[in-house]
């Protein structure tokens, strides 16, 4: 009927391997178990052991001491995270707070650069390039950078101020201004990528409505509140998210920078939990509030899936 | 014409101008620190600070290599950041192989559960056990706990790889009488060489970059470079010169490596929800 030899079709069933004995035809048959089963291994190891470990630590009071073993207290733990521990309501607003606002001075940013970024001009993908490298590298070197550059009466950022006619600010060294300039080092990090999330947005963007438009008569600020923006919106969405799960965690330029000072100033839940777990050793306690942290995320990450599935893009 | 063209070329100017402008501050920061390594302490502490006329000296990095065993520390990190990055390529090529070709979505979603998980609800459990064990202060546990950044990278960057791989070419492997495992060794693996460069190189940027597990798990014979460049800072080390010659170092050879693989870095650090 068809002239053409049959393609590798699903009706022909694939011969079984050649050169194999009962064991390699036992390994291809299960292939599909076999290939991921190292994987799911170490993952169940290192990541889904650890993740009940800690859920079933919470549950205790331990000051991970080998002399004394942890004592069951239920719920006794998370009552107190929620109903009797200010430092720890402090610390979740706080973390609320700082990915806000590393969020808001980010998708600003990132959303402007994008669109400049989406023009043609002449140095344009060197600059870009540049813009990769905040997010490699090394925040405990860029931390320390910042810490120089922060330093109230010898640092450069106080001297930059001058130059622009501003008072000089105590950045890290003030709980007043302590979480800003931490925000300030986060959205210098990652910026760039809601720009390049955003970037790769607008290059998907179809061109018709723009010429729609552009023979309607609509300027292009117009243009971009109402056609851009719009058809933008679900890269902007996913961009925002990915960041929020990130920012919600910030560990390590917090750590460095500030440690959670000065007086608690930009003590997050990380900070908070790393130094109840690591410096005061109360084990249950900490991990109560890991559990938290992990909900939290674990929020924004639900609402993360549930949008890149309505958004095709 | 005439008109039109100026007015391009003015636009393409001013485009020019703010897209220089926002990179200004990301340039600044990088162009700081690598000339206060250069600075004599008396001018990396200077106010007014220069931003173009200093003397240049080498007493940053030398002072790095004399008073801190920095060579320990950049060994330690390279043995744990290559560790992670072998063991990873071993068990992630393949998983990643039978997700790509078996769709299997769940896998995929729980390896991405892993990287949207708070990396320090592992650390006390792993703490806890790992002092159990003895195995506090060793390479294996720095390598195994760094496989939580290594391991959902590679994995779902290789994913995006393995289904680019031409079906065809699989089933007529299989109708030849290849195993499955052939048609991963010869076939695939081969086609998708340039990912797995590019996911190896990744997922040694992060585990060298990672500071929050080593911070609890390395210790005196294991420290890491950034742990070490951490703990400069803690013991008052008052030398700007030597700090910006030390985070330098330790920053310096990732970025090189990240310019290799920039096509891939936003599809690894969005699991592929972005691809350039």
């Amino acid at each position: 009927m068809n002239p053409d030899p049959a393609p590798a079709s699903p009706g022909r069933p694939p011969a079984p391997p050649r050169a194999a004995g009962a064991l390699g035809r036992w390994a291809h048959r299960h292939a599909r178990w076999l290939f991921p089963a190292p994987a799911v291994l170490i993952v169940a190891a290192i990541i889904v052991y650890p993740v009940v470990y800690t859920v079933w630590m919470s549950l205790q009071e331990w000051a991970a001491s080998s002399l004394t073993a942890p004592r069951f207290v239920g719920a006794a733990n998370y009552r107190r995270i929620v109903l009797a521990d200010p430092r720890f309501r402090d610390a979740v607003l706080r973390t609320l707070y700082f990915t806000a606002l590393a969020l808001t001075g980010e998708t600003v940013l990132g959303v402007a650069m994008a669109l400049v970024f989406n023009r043609e001009f002449w140095g344009r993908g060197v600059l870009r390039t540049l813009a990769i490298l905040p997010m490699v590298a090394t925040p405990t070197a860029i931390g320390l950078v910042f810490v120089m550059m922060y330093h109230p009466t010898l640092g450069v950022a106080n001297y930059l101020l001058s130059l622009a006619g501003l008072p000089p600010f105590k950045w890290t060294y003030s709980s007043a201004t302590a979480l800003y300039a931490v925000a300030l080092v986060d959205v210098w990090q990652w910026t760039p990528l809601i720009m390049l999330i955003v970037l790769a947005g607008l290059a998907s963007l179809p061109r018709e409505p723009y010429e729609a438009a552009h023979i309607d008569g609509a300027s292009g600020l117009r243009a971009f509140r109402y056609i851009t923006l719009p058809l933008l919106r679900p890269a902007i969405v996913v961009a925002v998210l990915f960041r929020a799960i990130d920012a919600l965690k910030t560990f390590d330029i917090i750590f460095i920078l500030t440690q959670g000072g000065p007086a608690n100033a930009t003590e997050t839940i990380n900070i908070l939990l790393f130094n109840q777990a690591f410096s005061y050793f109360n084990m249950g306690y900490a991990s109560s509030m890991a559990v938290a942290l992990f909900a939290l995320v674990m929020g924004a990450s639900l609402v993360l899936i549930k949008v890149r599935r309505s958004a095709a893009w | 014409m005439v008109a039109g063209r100026v007015r391009r070329r003015l636009q393409g100017a001013v485009y020019y101008g703010l897209a220089l402008a926002f990179m200004l501050p990301t340039v600044f920061v990088f162009y700081w620190m690598i000339t206060l390594s250069l600075k004599p302490q008396v001018e990396a502490t200077a106010y007014p600070p220069s931003f173009f006329r200093f003397s240049v000296t080498t007493a940053g990095y030398r002072t790095v290599f004399t008073k801190y065993p920095f060579l320990l520390y950049t060994w330690n990190s390279l043995v744990v950041a290559v560790g992670c990055t072998a063991l990873g390529l071993a068990v992630g090529l393949p998983a990643a192989y039978s997700i790509a070709r078996w769709r299997q979505r769940g896998l995929a979603v729980t390896i991405l559960v892993a990287r949207i998980i708070p990396g320090i609800s592992y650390l006390i459990p792993w703490y806890i056990f790992f002092r159990q064990l003895r195995m506090v202060d060793t390479y294996g546990a720095l390598i195994l706990t760094h496989l939580i950044v290594g391991l959902p990278i590679i994995i779902w960057v290789m994913i995006g790889f393995f289904e680019d791989v031409p079906r065809d070419l699989e089933d007529a492997a299989l109708i030849d009488g290849c195993s499955h495992l052939g048609i991963f060794w010869r076939v695939a693996l081969p086609l998708v060489r340039p990912g797995v460069m590019a996911t190896a190189i990744l997922s040694f940027v992060f585990s060298w970059n990672n500071f929050l597990f080593s911070v609890i798990l390395a210790g005196r014979e294991t420290r890491t470079l950034p742990i070490a460049v951490f703990n400069m800072i803690s013991y008052e080390e008052i030398n700007w010169g030597t700090l910006a010659a030390a985070a330098t170092m330790i920053t310096l050879p990732v970025l090189l490596l990240a310019l290799l693989v920039q096509r891939h870095i936003v599809t690894g650090l969005t699991f592929g929800a972005v691809k350039q």
